[in-house]
C-alpha cells in the first residue's frame, strides 16, 4: 500500500469547477453527462514538472497551463471501468499491459478495464506514441491514477457505511465490510454520485515486490479479434455511402504538375474529381471504378534531376551542415582528441554508411474520412492522432475541435506512422464528394510516398593502447541523427557530432532511430579495436565498460550464449555487440554460417539480453524483443531503398527483400528483470545489436570487415574473392 | 457471378477478372482477409480452396467455378474457434495481428495436407507469410501444438 499522506491529499471532494479536456474545457455537468455518473479521476501534470523537465515540456506544446491531464480513468455506477489515454497500440501490446497497470490498483480483473485509445475527442491531448515512453510515462500516470480512484473510493465506502478505512479490505473489486460478509462493488459506492478527482504527480505507486498483475503474461486483451478476422483495422471499416479514393501520384519525388486533362475522370459516372494545386484524386463508387478513372486522366509533370543511390553517400557528406551536439543528441567534445591519438599505440579509421531502409508495415497506410455539418472525423493508423488532427486543423483552417482524429489498433507502424497523409488525401476527397472516403494506400504507395530510416555517413576515428585502453575517439555521424551516437565506453579523449544533412528522399523515425546506425558503426570498431590489441571483443569491451546496467547484460548474454567457452566451427564466426537506448540495455552474441562457395551468409543462432527495469509483461516483453531482433536482421542483412532521379525503384515484396521464416535464426532472449528500477520501453532498445553483432561474428568467420548496412544483400562472394586476391 | 464462400452461396456482381480478395472485401464484407501487397508475396490474404491455400489477391473469380472459398470467418462454428485459433490464442503469437488471417488460414491448409509436420517442413510452407512484427518463432510454435492436437 502506498504511503498515508499521499492518500489523504486526494479525499474526495465536489467541485463545481470546470474541467480541463483535450485542449478545451468542459463543464462537469457535461463531463458526466457523456461519461455517467460515478466517479473520475484525471492525472494531472504538474505545472513545475512540466516547466522543468524538457520532455514535459514538448508533450505541452502551444497548450495552456490548465490542459495538464495527462490521463483519466472513470468507475461507472454499473462498475465499468474505462482508462482514457491519448496513446495508441500499433502491435506493441501497450492495451493490454497499460489495462495491466489499472488492475492491478483497482484490484480487478484485467478483462474489467475498457481502454479507449488515440481518439481525439475521448482522451486528453499525448504528442503520441514514440520514443519508448507508454510504459514509462503513461504507465506510471495510469497507475496513480488507479490509486487514487481505489483510496477515494475506500474513503467513500467509509464515509457512507461509517467504518475506518483501514478495517476495509479489497478484493476482486469489491470492498468487504468487517461486519458480516457483506460486499460493496465499485458501482455501488460512486451510484448516484458524479465526482472529480484531480491528483497531481507525486502520488506514490505500489511497490513492485507487491505487483500481482503487473509483472505476469496476461495474453494480449482482446486478443482473440485477431485471430478470428473480427478486428477492424481503418482499411477494414465502411461507412454508409462510402466512396473509395484513389490519388494520382506524380511520376518522381517533387514533380509539378504542368498540364492535366480530367475531362475522361469526370465522364466515368458517379466520380468525383478532385484538383488542388498538385493533388489530383478520385472517389468513386468501388475502387475499380476509382482506378479506372485516375487512368483516365491525363497529366503531365515537370521533374528534375535527383541524387541516385549510387551517389547518395558522397551527397550526403557534401550536404552536410553545421553540427549538433549535447542534449538529446549526446556526444559533445572531451579531453585532447590530438594528444589521445597521439597517445594511441594503434589508430583505426573508417567510414561506414547505412542505407535508407523502409518499415513496411503490414496495414499500409489507410484513412476514413467524413465531414459532418462541418465537423471532420478522420478514422486513421497513426502514432500521433493529436499531431493529425493538428495538421488536418490547419490544411482545412478549422478550429481544431472541428477535427476528431480515431485510431483503431492498427496494423504495425515501427515509428513510420508518425504523420497522416492518407488522413488529408481522404479528408481532401470527402470534403468534395460530399461522402465519407476511405483511402487505402497501395504496397507501392507505401514504400514510396511514406518515409524512410534516414541513410547515413558515419566516420569514426578511434586510438588504442596495447593494454587495450582506448585513448581517443573521434565519431561522426552525417544525416543519420543523433540517437545512441553517445559513447559508452570510457574515453579520455573524445569528439562526438551529429551533422544534419540534406536528404533527396523523405525520412523520418524508424524504431530505435539513429542509434542503430550509430551503435552498428560504435560496435564494429569496438570489435576491430580489441583485434588491434589483441584482446578478446568481450574482454576488451568490460575493460572499457563502467555503466553497470550495460555491463550486466553483455555479461548474461555472453554466458547465455557459451562466449569464450569454444572454437566455432569451420566457416562459422562468432561476434558480440551491445548497447543502450531509451532506457534499455541490450547485449547480443551472433554465430553466423559462411558458405564460401556461394557467398551466402546464415545467421544460425543469436543470443539477447535485455534489461528495462522492472518487466510489466514478460510474455509480451519477450515479443517485443523478438520483434525487434527479427526486424533487425533485414536492416543488418539485405534490406535496402533503391532510388534514382526521384523514383523509387524497388517499391514491391518481391524487390525488396523483408526478413521471412527461413531468415530466423534460433533466438534466445534473455529477460534481465529489475523490479528495483522504473520500467522502461521495449520496442526499441533491442534491435540495436544485432547489426553488429552478426557483422563482427562475419569478421570473425572470414576476416571480412564490412562496414555497411545491409552486409550482404548479394551475399559475401565479392568480398571474399577480394579479400582472397589480398591475400596472395 | 455465384460463389460458394464459407458454405454459403454468394453471388458477386463484380466483372470476371475481379481479384477475389477485393470481391471478399469490398463486396462480401468478409474484411478478415487483408491486403498487404496485391503480388502474392506477403500471405496477408491467404485462403482456402477446396482446403488448399491460395492468394486471393492473385485469383481472378473467374477461375472459382464449382469451388469451396473458406476464409478467417468461416473457421470459427457457432462461437467455437478452430483447433489452429485455439493454438494460436493459447501462444498468444501476434503483436499487430494484421498478418493474422494469412498465418491461421496457411497452417490450416499445412494441416490439411500433413497434420505432423516437422519443423523444417512448417518453415518451407509457411515462408510466402510475412510477419513484418517478427513473430516467426511464435508461430511455429503455435503451429506445433495445433499439430499436437489434431
Amino acid at each position: 500500500m502506498k504511503p498515508q499522506e499521499s492518500v489523504t491529499a486526494f479525499v474526495t471532494h465536489e467541485t463545481e469547477e470546470p474541467i480541463a479536456t483535450t485542449g478545451s474545457i468542459i463543464s462537469r455537468r457535461k463531463f458526466f453527462k457523456w461519461l455517467g455518473s460515478g466517479l473520475a479521476v484525471a492525472f494531472v501534470w504538474q505545472d513545475t514538472t512540466v516547466l522543468a523537465s524538457p520532455e514535459n515540456a514538448t508533450s505541452v506544446n502551444k497548450k495552456n497551463p490548465t490542459d495538464q491531464i495527462g490521463a483519466w480513468l472513470h468507475i461507472a455506477e454499473d462498475n465499468t471501468i474505462t482508462v482514457f489515454t491519448g496513446k495508441v497500440e500499433v502491435g506493441q501490446n501497450i492495451r493490454t499491459s497499460l489495462a495491466q497497470v489499472v488492475a492491478e490498483e483497482l484490484m480487478v480483473p484485467v478483462a474489467a478495464i475498457q481502454m479507449v485509445m488515440g481518439d481525439t475527442d475521448q482522451v486528453p491531448y499525448d504528442a503520441g506514441t514514440f520514443g519508448s515512453r507508454s510504459t514509462p510515462a503513461m504507465g506510471s500516470q495510469l497507475r496513480k491514477a488507479a490509486i487514487a480512484a481505489r483510496e477515494a473510493i475506500l474513503e467513500m465506502a467509509s464515509q457512507e457505511h461509517k467504518i475506518n478505512k483501514n478495517n476495509l479490505k479489497l478484493a476482486d473489486g469489491k470492498i468487504l465490510l468487517p461486519t458480516g460478509n457483506k460486499k460493496l462493488s465499485y458501482g455501488e459506492i460512486v451510484k448516484g454520485k458524479q465526482l472529480v478527482q484531480i491528483i497531481p504527480d507525486n502520488a506514490a505507486a505500489t511497490p513492485v515486490n507487491q505487483w500481482k498483475i503487473s509483472g505476469t503474461s496476461v495474453p494480449k486483451v482482446n486478443g482473440r479479434d485477431f485471430i478470428n478476422g473480427r478486428h477492424k483495422y481503418v482499411s477494414d471499416m465502411k461507412l454508409l455511402g462510402m466512396l473509395y479514393g484513389k490519388i494520382l501520384r506524380p511520376p518522381a519525388f517533387g514533380a509539378s504538375l504542368k498540364a492535366v486533362d480530367l475531362t475522361g475522370a469526370k465522364n466515368i459516372k458517379g466520380v468525383t474529381v478532385v484538383h488542388e494545386g498538385d493533388f489530383v484524386g478520385v472517389a468513386a463508387p468501388d475502387l475499380p471504378t476509382a482506378n479506372q478513372a485516375i487512368a483516365a486522366i491525363k497529366a503531365q509533370w515537370k521533374t528534375s534531376a535527383q541524387p541516385a543511390r549510387a551517389e547518395i553517400f558522397t551527397y550526403l557528406k557534401e550536404k552536410a551542415s553545421g553540427v549538433q551536439t549535447g542534449g538529446r543528441n549526446g556526444g559533445g567534445a572531451k579531453g585532447d582528441l590530438k594528444q589521445g591519438l597521439a597517445a594511441a599505440d594503434k589508430t583505426l579509421q573508417n567510414t561506414y554508411t547505412v542505407d535508407y531502409i523502409a518499415h513496411v508495415p503490414m496495414e499500409p497506410r489507410a484513412a476514413l474520412a467524413q465531414w459532418e455539418n462541418g465537423k471532420l472525423t478522420v478514422w486513421t493508423g497513426t502514432q500521433r492522432p493529436f499531431g493529425v488532427q493538428n495538421d488536418l486543423a490547419e490544411a482545412f483552417k478549422i478550429p481544431e475541435e472541428q477535427v476528431r482524429v480515431i485510431m483503431p489498433d492498427t496494423g504495425s507502424a515501427y515509428g513510420g506512422k508518425h504523420t497522416g497523409e492518407a488522413a488529408l488525401e481522404a479528408a481532401k476527397l470527402a470534403k468534395v464528394a460530399q461522402k465519407p472516403v476511405k483511402l487505402t494506400w497501395t504496397r507501392a504507395e507505401e514504400f514510396t510516398w511514406a518515409y524512410f530510416r534516414p541513410a547515413g555517413v558515419i566516420e569514426v576515428n578511434a586510438g588504442v593502447k596495447n593494454d587495450g585502453t582506448i585513448t581517443a575517439w573521434d565519431f561522426h555521424n552525417y544525416n543519420s541523427g543523433g540517437a545512441g551516437i553517445r559513447m559508452p565506453y570510457e574515453v579520455a579523449n573524445q569528439q562526438i557530432a551529429y551533422h544534419p544533412s540534406d536528404s533527396p528522399l523523405n525520412q523520418g523515425s524508424y524504431r530505435g532511430l539513429a542509434s542503430v546506425a550509430n551503435i552498428f558503426a560504435l560496435e564494429a570498431q569496438m570489435n576491430d579495436l580489441a583485434q588491434l590489441a589483441n584482446l578478446d571483443p568481450l574482454a576488451f569491451r568490460l575493460q572499457n565498460l563502467q555503466e553497470p546496467r550495460l555491463r550486466a547484460v553483455f555479461q548474461k548474454a555472453a554466458e547465455a550464449f557459451g562466449w569464450g567457452k569454444n572454437k566455432p566451427p569451420k566457416d562459422h564466426g562468432y561476434g558480440i555487440a551491445g548497447g543502450t537506448e531509451k532506457g534499455g540495455y541490450t547485449a547480443t552474441c551472433a554465430e553466423v554460417a559462411v558458405d564460401r562457395n556461394s557467398g551466402e551468409v546464415k545467421v544460425i543462432r543469436t543470443t539477447t539480453a535485455f534489461e528495462c527495469g522492472a518487466i510489466i509483461n514478460p510474455e509480451h516483453l519477450d515479443n517485443q524483443i523478438l520483434g525487434a531482433i527479427v526486424q533487425g536482421l533485414g536492416g543488418a542483412l539485405f534490406e535496402a531503398i533503391d532510388f534514382q532521379d526521384g523514383k523509387i525503384l524497388n517499391p514491391t515484396l518481391a524487390q525488396y527483400r523483408v526478413p521471412r521464416f527461413k531468415d530466423t535464426p534460433i533466438i534466445q532472449i534473455i529477460q534481465v528483470n529489475r523490479p528495483d528500477l522504473p520500467s522502461a520501453g521495449a520496442g526499441e532498445a533491442p534491435i540495436v545489436a544485432i547489426a553488429p553483432a552478426i557483422r563482427n561474428a562475419i569478421v570473425d568467420a572470414t576476416g571480412v570487415k564490412l562496414k555497411t548496412l545491409p552486409l550482404v544483400p548479394q551475399g559475401l562472394a565479392a568480398h571474399l574473392k577480394k579479400a582472397s586476391i589480398q591475400n596472395k | 457471378m455465384e460463389l460458394l464462400v464459407n458454405g454459403s452461396k454468394r453471388s458477386s456482381k463484380a466483372s470476371p477478372e475481379t481479384s477475389l480478395l477485393s470481391v471478399l472485401r469490398d463486396e462480401f464484407d468478409l474484411t478478415g482477409t487483408k491486403y498487404g501487397c496485391g503480388e502474392g508475396q506477403c500471405g496477408a490474404c491467404t485462403v482456402l480452396l477446396d482446403g488448399k491455400a491460395v492468394r486471393s489477391c492473385r485469383t481472378p473469380i473467374n477461375t472459382l467455378q464449382g469451388k469451396s472459398i473458406t476464409t478467417i470467418e468461416g473457421l470459427e462454428v457457432k462461437g467455437k474457434l478452430h483447433p489452429v485459433q485455439e493454438a494460436y490464442l493459447k501462444v498468444d503469437v501476434f503483436q499487430c495481428g494484421y498478418c493474422a488471417s494469412g498465418m491461421v488460414m496457411s497452417t490450416v491448409a499445412l494441416l490439411n495436407q500433413n497434420p505432423k509436420p516437422t519443423e523444417s517442413q512448417i518453415i518451407d510452407f509457411m515462408n510466402g507469410n510475412i510477419c513484418r512484427c517478427g513473430t516467426y518463432p511464435r508461430i511455429v510454435t503455435a503451429i506445433k501444438e495445433a499439430a499436437s492436437k489434431a
